[in-house]
């Protein structure tokens, strides 16, 4: 019977990292559907953006107050996660506080953690108030009205919930070490949770005993539950926004990518000595010509699939957004979660039917509408400013060049401008012999 | 604007055997908007005046196809890109030095994968190395202590990552070099980019440059400079929408230099 606890926490834990996996093979799957695209290259490099970018933070801080509350709770994050180890220690063998023969380094670690965690619940808090109290402009926009806003909000409410657990399970075992009981040897430094404990005084052993192993239980569950709604909500950047920074662009950002199935047509074309009723070579299949630009998720690549799941809502590219602060549709951020959430319904659809089943829609129109296409400026303010490497303009040109390309659906202005440069190469009406009038005017 | 400047074309240097030192590429603002031609013209006249030996394509350059990329129409733009890089590499062109940030952007990044390999320059980064080896000059002249602002073209700032450039020529000058509180890699876009000078705006509720401009007056500036010729003429059209345009000039960093030396 002394075993039973053991074995429910062996379970709940195993329930809940098993369940985890199979929802990141989800994720995984997801993202391959997208095309591919070579991102093996200059290793180095890519290392040292993930290092300076997603571990070191350095875009976040260029906003500097969200940028610091945003380390203090991402440092808070990773060391507590030692604390975690400890704790499934103690769990699957019946222990107490397993690593407490370290002694002095002990009370600093118990200590450390005590203090990161008050101040995880600080940053967190205002957190809270940047976005229902000051109510800061980004987090407000249209796209983040309904379940956004409460995902957001969750997430945070979740985080100080943790925090608090942990810091009465301390104070509790703190009492519980004051009185002697047994199991609860003294241990670990306690500079936040003392001031806590007091709050116990007079509680009996029983009593101290049943609100520590509450706090353990809900705390340890906790944690498993907010792994597993990791999945479900925009907070997976804790984990993708290493690859994500990893496999970003390296080009110049003013680069856009060259479409290859194009080349060969022109290559064609500008080939006088093709035949263009030649039959195909023995290599190439005769079917569906290649679709070019992206009308829905699987004619992305899977880096841009890897974006879409990485974009936490932040909304720092809507804000600095020129089409988005003047008043136009286009917000990169909705692009962003247009993207993530079209691909999880397609997801959803192979697995319910085991392979995609048409289901009459697509990410073009049915989420993002030529509007909010046409009004960007391919600046690239969103792409410089994002903190973990996400370029919605990349999305916003592949889907521009299906509606050009397939569709021949370019505002009237912009055929008038293709057709002047088709003409005369230039995009006014201008005669290309007239190029050099300007020498002598 | 009734003065001819001397421009030796390629086709010309290819009839006497010869090579110039630079391709000057005109872009098509630069060769058929009417405000643009003055910077081409000032631009020139900078050649001239530090013995730069350049050419330009004339009635063989073609639009470099960046408002067609950008707008979707990759056909379009890759048709434009192998008639050009056929016409450059025929004359063996090597380098490349244009006034227009998109065209620079294009053909620095665009056309290699294409078969077009030139070592491309941005003509604020040109006169700089020009200056740097002492075959041009730089000071003051009519613009000493005047208040210059200058707004980043997107597509040479964040796209290409050059800020200094243009800043360094303007600091020679000896004007008051003044920073918008969005500048360099925060810079606001003037509106134009992205194919958006050839279309109206989607519906909003303001238009982009004046937004911008905006910015720009926060600052009081004497003279806005500019890198590119669509900004240009968006910072020129923000600046007559806030009745400004009688005190406060849009001004090309090389009309700047030409104009300070009365050339």
């Amino acid at each position: 019977m002394q075993y039973i606890p053991n074995i429910l926490f062996i379970l709940v834990l195993v329930a809940g990292i098993g369940y985890f996996t199979k929802n990141v093979r989800k994720v995984i799957r997801n993202i391959r559907l997208g095309k591919d695209v070579d991102r093996s290259d200059n290793k180095g490099e890519r290392f040292k953006n993930m290092a300076r970018i997603a571990l070191g933070q350095s875009k976040m801080v260029r906003r500097p107050v969200a940028g610091i509350l945003h380390i203090v709770v991402y440092l808070g994050f990773i060391i507590i996660n030692i604390e975690v180890l400890e704790i499934i220690i103690d769990g699957v063998f019946g222990t107490h506080r397993i690593f407490a023969f370290l002694g002095g380094l002990y009370d600093f670690l118990i200590g450390s953690f005590e203090i990161l965690a008050f101040l995880v619940f600080i940053g967190v808090v205002l957190f809270w108030i940047r976005r229902n109290v000051i109510k800061l402009k980004r987090f407000w926009n249209p796209e983040m009205k309904g379940w956004p806003k409460n995902d957001g909000n969750l997430i945070l409410y979740f985080e100080m919930v943790l925090m608090t657990l942990f810091l009465v399970m301390n104070a509790s075992d703190l009492q519980l070490q004051a009185l002697g009981a047994d199991h609860y040897i003294k241990a670990g430094a306690y500079p936040i949770s003392q001031y806590i404990s007091p709050l116990f005084n007079g509680m009996s052993e029983t009593a101290l005993i049943v609100l520590e192993r509450a706090c353990w239980w809900v705390h340890i569950i906790g944690i498993l539950v907010f792994l597993n709604y990791l999945y479900f909500s925009k907070h997976l950047h804790i984990l993708l926004a290493f690859p994500n920074t990893y496999y970003g662009d390296l080009n110049p950002k003013g680069e856009l990518d060259n479409l290859e199935a194009v080349t060969k047509e022109v290559q064609l074309m500008m080939d006088p000595s093709a035949d263009p009723f030649a039959a195909p070579a023995d290599d190439q299949q005769e079917g569906e010509p290649e679709k070019f630009g992206a009308s829905d998720v699987a004619d992305l690549n899977w880096v841009q699939l890897l974006n879409a799941y990485t974009c936490t809502e932040c909304g720092r590219c809507t804000s600095e957004c020129p089409a988005n602060q003047t008043g136009k549709k286009l917000s990169p951020r909705k692009i962003m979660m247009d993207t993530r959430d079209r691909l999880k319904e397609v997801g959803d659809n192979i697995d319910k039917n085991g392979s995609f089943v048409d289901d009459g829609k697509q990410l073009l129109n049915d989420y993002i509408t030529p509007e909010e296409l046409w009004a960007c400026t391919s600046c690239n303010a969103c792409v410089e400013t994002c903190p973990v490497s996400i370029s919605p303009l990349s999305i916003i040109i592949d889907m521009r060049r299906y509606l050009v390309m397939e569709q021949s659906a370019a505002p009237s202005d912009l055929n008038n401008m293709m057709t002047n440069i088709e003409n005369n190469g230039a995009p006014w009406p201008f005669n290309q012999m007239d190029r050099l009038n300007w020498s002598n005017e | 604007m009734s003065e001819t400047v001397k421009v030796p074309t390629m086709a010309e240097y290819m009839a006497e055997g010869k090579k110039p030192e630079v391709l000057f590429w005109v872009g098509c603002a630069g060769s058929f908007d009417d405000r643009a031609k003055k910077i081409t013209k000032a631009f020139v006249k900078l050649l001239h005046n530090a013995n730069v030996d350049f050419a330009v394509l004339g009635t063989e350059e073609s639009c470099t196809g960046d408002p067609a990329k950008r707008a979707g129409n990759e056909f379009l733009f890759q048709m434009q890109a192998v008639t050009n890089i056929e016409v450059m590499n025929a004359y063996e062109i090597k380098k490349v030095v244009t006034a227009c940030p998109h065209c620079f952007n294009t053909l620095k990044n665009e056309y290699p994968v294409l078969g077009g390999d030139y070592e491309v320059m941005h003509h604020t980064q040109f006169l700089k190395s020009l200056l740097d080896e002492g075959r041009l000059k730089v000071e003051g002249g009519k613009f000493k202590g005047k208040r210059i602002t200058f707004h980043d073209p997107c597509y040479l700032g964040r796209a290409n990552n050059v800020y200094e450039a243009p800043r360094d020529l303007l600091r020679k000058l000896e004007v008051e070099l003044v920073e918008m509180k969005r500048c360099k890699r925060n810079g606001l876009c003037c509106g134009a980019g992205g194919a958006q000078m050839f279309k109206e705006p989607e519906p909003g509720n303001k238009d982009i440059n004046v937004e911008r401009t905006e910015d720009a007056l926060e600052t009081k500036p004497d003279i806005i400079a500019a890198g590119c010729p669509f900004c240009n003429t968006m910072m020129t059209d923000g600046v007559k929408s806030k009745e400004k345009e009688e005190s406060i000039q849009v001004m090309d960093v090389a009309e700047l230099i030409a104009n300070a030396q009365d050339l």
